[in-house]
C-alpha cells in the first residue's frame, strides 16, 4: 500500500476538472435545466478552490466568501429556475436547440 | 482580531457616503412592498416613486461631489494613483468612494430615471401595467449593483455587484409574459451570463490564491512587495485572464460578445436601452478599477490582450452591423462598437499606470459612458415608438415612412444616430474624440487609426436606418401598421436625450472638465 500525503494541490486540480466538466456541460447539453446544474457544478468548484486556498495560506477570508458565493448561487437558482419555468410551461420539453427566434 | 475576542466589532459604516445606493434599495424595496399590500396605485405613481429615488440618488451623488475635501475627507489618500483627489475607504475597506464612484452613481442614476419613464409608456401599451412596480424595483436594484461594481475594493464585494446588476437583468429581459422571443432571449442571457459569472469567480480565487486576499489595496500591497510567500505568477496571470474574460462578457466585448444581439433584440427594447447603458457603464467601471487599481502589477501581461480585444470588437461590431436587418441587431452590434471605443480609453488607462504623470484614460472613458448612456437610452425610446404594439416592428421596414407620419421623431431619432456616429458638434463626436486623445496621449497610434476607420465603417449602419426614415418609399404592406404614437414620458425622454446630445456637443468644455476629476 503507497502512502501519499494529499496536499492542497490535489483539491485546487479537483476543482478544475470539476469547473472543466461544468463549462464542458453547459456546452455540450441541450437541456436547459441540465445546463444550469453545470453553471452551479462551476460555482461549486470555485467554492473548493476558495476553501482550500483559504486553509493553505491560514487566512479565514476565503472561507467566508464562500458563503457569499452560496448565497449569489441559490439567488441564481431562483431566477433561473423561474425563467426556465416560464418558457418550459409554454413549450414542453423545448431544448436550447429549440428556442432559435432570434438570430441574423 | 484575536481569537479570544467574544464580541464580534464590525466595520465602521459611513452611512452618508454609502446614502445614493441606499436610496436605490430603499426605494426598490418600498415599491415592491407597496405592491404587495396596498392596492394599485393611480396610474404613473410606480413610476415617479421610482423616478423620484434615482434622481434623488443622483442629487446626493452631486452634493457629496461638492462636498469632497472638507473635513468629512479624513480618510488617507490612495497610495495607488498617487491623485490629489482623496479617495476614501469604506465599510473596513472593502468600498472606495472618490468622484469615480460618484460619476458612474450619476451615470446609472440618470439611467434608470431615464428608462423607467420610457417603460412607463411601454408597459401600458403592451398591456402590462400590472408589472409596473416590480418592473422598476428591478431597475432600482440593477443600478444598485451597477454602482456597487463601481465602488467595490475588493473583488468578491465586485463579484455581489455584478450579480444584483445580471440578476435583476435576466428578469427585466423576460419580463415581457407574452413575447417568446422575450423569455428566450432571458434564457440565453442566463445561461450565457451565469456561465461568465463563474469564470469570473474563478478569477477571484486564484487572484485570492496568488495575493493572499480579494482586497484591491492589500493585493496589490501583496503584488507590489513580492513577498508573498505563495505567490505564484501563473495562478495570478491566470486569475487576471478568467477576470478579463468575465467583465469582458458583462462588457459585450468581442469574442465575448455572442449573447448581446440575441439578447437586445429579444428583450423589451427599453430595457434593452437599460442593458446598453447602465449594465455596460457598471461593467466598464469595473474593468477599469481592477485593471487600474487592483492589478496594474500585471500590466504589461494584459495589455496585449485588452489592445486585441478592443480592435476585435471595433472591427466586428461595425462590421457586424452592416449585415443586419432588424434595427435592435443592428444597434446591439453598434453598441459592441462602442464598447470597442470604451476599450480604447481602457487600454489608454492602462497605459497611464505605468508612468507617474496621470493620462486621460480614466476621465475619457467615464466621459464617454455617460454621454453614451443618455444617446443610446434616447435612441431605444424611439425604436420603443416604433416599435408598436406588441413590441415587433423593430425590423428597418417598420422605419420606412417615419418622417412623413412623425417628423419631429424623425428628426429626434437623426440626431440621436448621427450623435452615435459621431459627427462633430454631438455628444458623440466628443465621446469619441476624449478616447481617441486618450490613446494618442499614450501613444497607441495604431489603436486610435483602426478606432478612426470603424468609426467611418459604423456610420453606414446608421446612414440605413436614416434612409429607411427619410427616403424609402411605405409600400402596400405598410398600410396596414398601426400609426406610430408618441406617448408623454417618451417623448419627454427623447428631448432629454437630444437636447443633451446637441448641447454637450456645441459646448463640451464644462463636462470635459469635470470629468478631469474622475481618476
Amino acid at each position: 500500500m503507497i502512502a501519499v500525503a494529499v496536499t492542497s494541490t490535489w483539491y485546487l486540480v479537483l476543482a478544475a476538472v470539476l469547473f472543466g466538466i461544468g463549462l464542458a456541460g453547459v456546452m455540450i447539453r441541450r437541456n436547459p435545466l441540465i445546463m444550469f446544474m453545470c453553471i452551479e457544478l462551476m460555482l461549486n468548484a470555485v467554492n473548493l478552490s476558495f476553501v482550500t486556498l483559504a486553509n493553505h495560506l491560514g487566512d479565514i477570508g476565503g472561507q467566508t466568501t464562500v458563503l457569499f458565493v452560496m448565497v449569489v448561487a441559490a439567488a441564481e437558482v431562483v431566477v433561473g429556475l423561474g425563467i426556465i419555468v416560464a418558457i418550459l410551461r409554454r413549450r414542453p420539453g423545448a431544448t436550447a436547440d429549440d428556442l432559435s427566434e432570434l438570430k441574423g | 482580531m484575536t481569537p479570544t475576542a467574544d464580541v464580534f466589532v464590525g466595520p465602521p459604516i459611513q452611512w452618508s457616503s454609502l446614502s445614493p445606493m441606499l436610496i436605490l434599495l430603499g426605494v426598490a424595496v418600498v415599491l415592491l412592498v407597496a405592491a404587495a399590500l396596498t392596492p394599485r396605485w393611480p396610474r404613473r405613481t410606480y413610476a415617479l416613486v421610482a423616478v423620484g429615488g434615482a434622481l434623488a440618488a443622483v442629487v446626493v451623488a452631486v452634493c457629496l461631489w461638492h462636498g469632497r475635501g472638507l473635513s468629512a475627507w479624513s480618510g488617507s489618500a490612495d497610495p495607488t494613483t498617487g491623485s490629489s483627489d482623496p479617495v476614501r475607504f469604506l465599510v473596513g475597506g472593502a468600498m472606495r468612494f472618490d468622484a469615480f464612484a460618484l460619476w458612474l452613481t450619476v451615470i446609472v442614476g440618470l439611467a434608470v430615471a431615464l428608462s423607467v419613464l420610457v417603460t412607463d409608456d411601454y408597459l401600458e401599451r403592451e398591456g402590462l401595467s400590472r408589472l409596473a412596480p416590480e418592473i422598476y424595483a428591478l431597475y432600482l436594484t440593477a443600478g444598485l449593483g451597477a454602482v456597487v461594481m463601481g465602488m467595490a475594493n475588493d473583488l468578491i464585494v465586485l463579484f455581489l455587484g455584478l450579480e444584483i446588476l445580471s440578476l435583476s437583468l435576466y428578469v427585466l429581459a423576460a419580463s415581457h409574459r407574452r413575447r417568446t422571443q422575450s423569455q428566450e432571449s432571458a434564457l440565453k442571457y442566463f445561461i450565457l451570463g451565469g456561465v461568465a459569472s463563474a469564470v469570473f469567480l474563478y478569477g477571484v480565487a486564484l487572484i485570492y490564491g496568488a495575493s493572499g486576499s480579494t482586497n484591491y489595496t492589500r493585493a496589490l500591497a501583496a503584488f507590489v512587495q513580492n513577498i508573498s510567500p505563495h505567490r505564484s505568477e501563473a495562478m495570478a496571470l491566470a486569475g487576471v485572464g478568467l477576470l478579463l474574460v468575465g467583465l469582458g462578457f458583462k462588457a459585450a466585448a468581442v469574442p465575448f460578445h455572442m449573447w448581446a444581439p440575441d439578447v437586445y433584440q429579444g428583450a423589451p427594447t427599453p430595457v434593452t436601452g437599460f442593458m446598453a447603458s447602465a449594465a455596460k457603464a457598471g461593467a466598464f467601471a469595473a474593468m477599469l478599477r481592477v485593471l487600474v487599481v487592483a492589478l496594474p502589477t500585471w500590466s504589461a501581461d494584459y495589455r496585449p490582450i485588452v489592445w486585441v480585444m478592443a480592435v476585435l470588437t471595433l472591427v466586428v461590431g461595425s462590421v457586424m452591423a452592416v449585415a443586419q436587418t432588424n434595427v435592435k441587431r443592428m444597434l446591439a452590434f453598434s453598441s459592441i462598437s462602442h464598447a470597442g471605443f470604451l476599450l480604447v480609453g481602457v487600454e489608454a488607462a492602462i497605459h497611464d499606470t505605468t508612468h507617474a504623470h496621470p493620462g486621460d484614460g480614466v476621465p475619457s472613458t467615464m466621459l464617454y459612458l455617460l454621454l453614451y448612456a443618455v444617446l443610446v437610452i434616447g435612441t431605444f425610446a424611439v425604436v420603443t415608438l416604433v416599435g408598436r404594439t406588441g413590441d415587433g416592428a423593430t425590423d428597418l421596414a417598420g422605419f420606412r415612412g417615419l418622417a412623413r407620419q412623425r417628423p419631429v421623431l424623425a428628426v429626434a431619432m437623426t440626431v440621436l444616430l448621427v450623435a452615435q456616429a459621431g459627427v462633430p458638434l454631438t455628444s458623440g463626436f466628443v465621446a469619441k474624440f476624449g478616447v481617441i486623445t486618450a490613446a494618442v496621449g499614450e501613444h497607441s497610434y495604431a489603436l486610435a487609426i483602426i478606432a478612426m476607420v470603424a468609426a467611418v465603417i459604423a456610420a453606414y449602419l446608421y446612414l440605413r436606418i436614416m434612409i429607411s426614415m427619410w427616403v424609402a418609399e411605405p409600400d402596400a404592406a405598410d398600410a396596414g401598421r398601426e400609426p406610430v404614437g408618441t406617448p408623454l414620458l417618451t417623448s419627454i425622454v427623447i428631448a432629454i436625450a437630444v437636447a443633451v446630445t446637441v448641447v454637450v456637443g456645441v459646448a463640451p468644455g464644462w463636462l470635459i472638465s469635470l470629468a478631469q476629476h474622475v481618476r
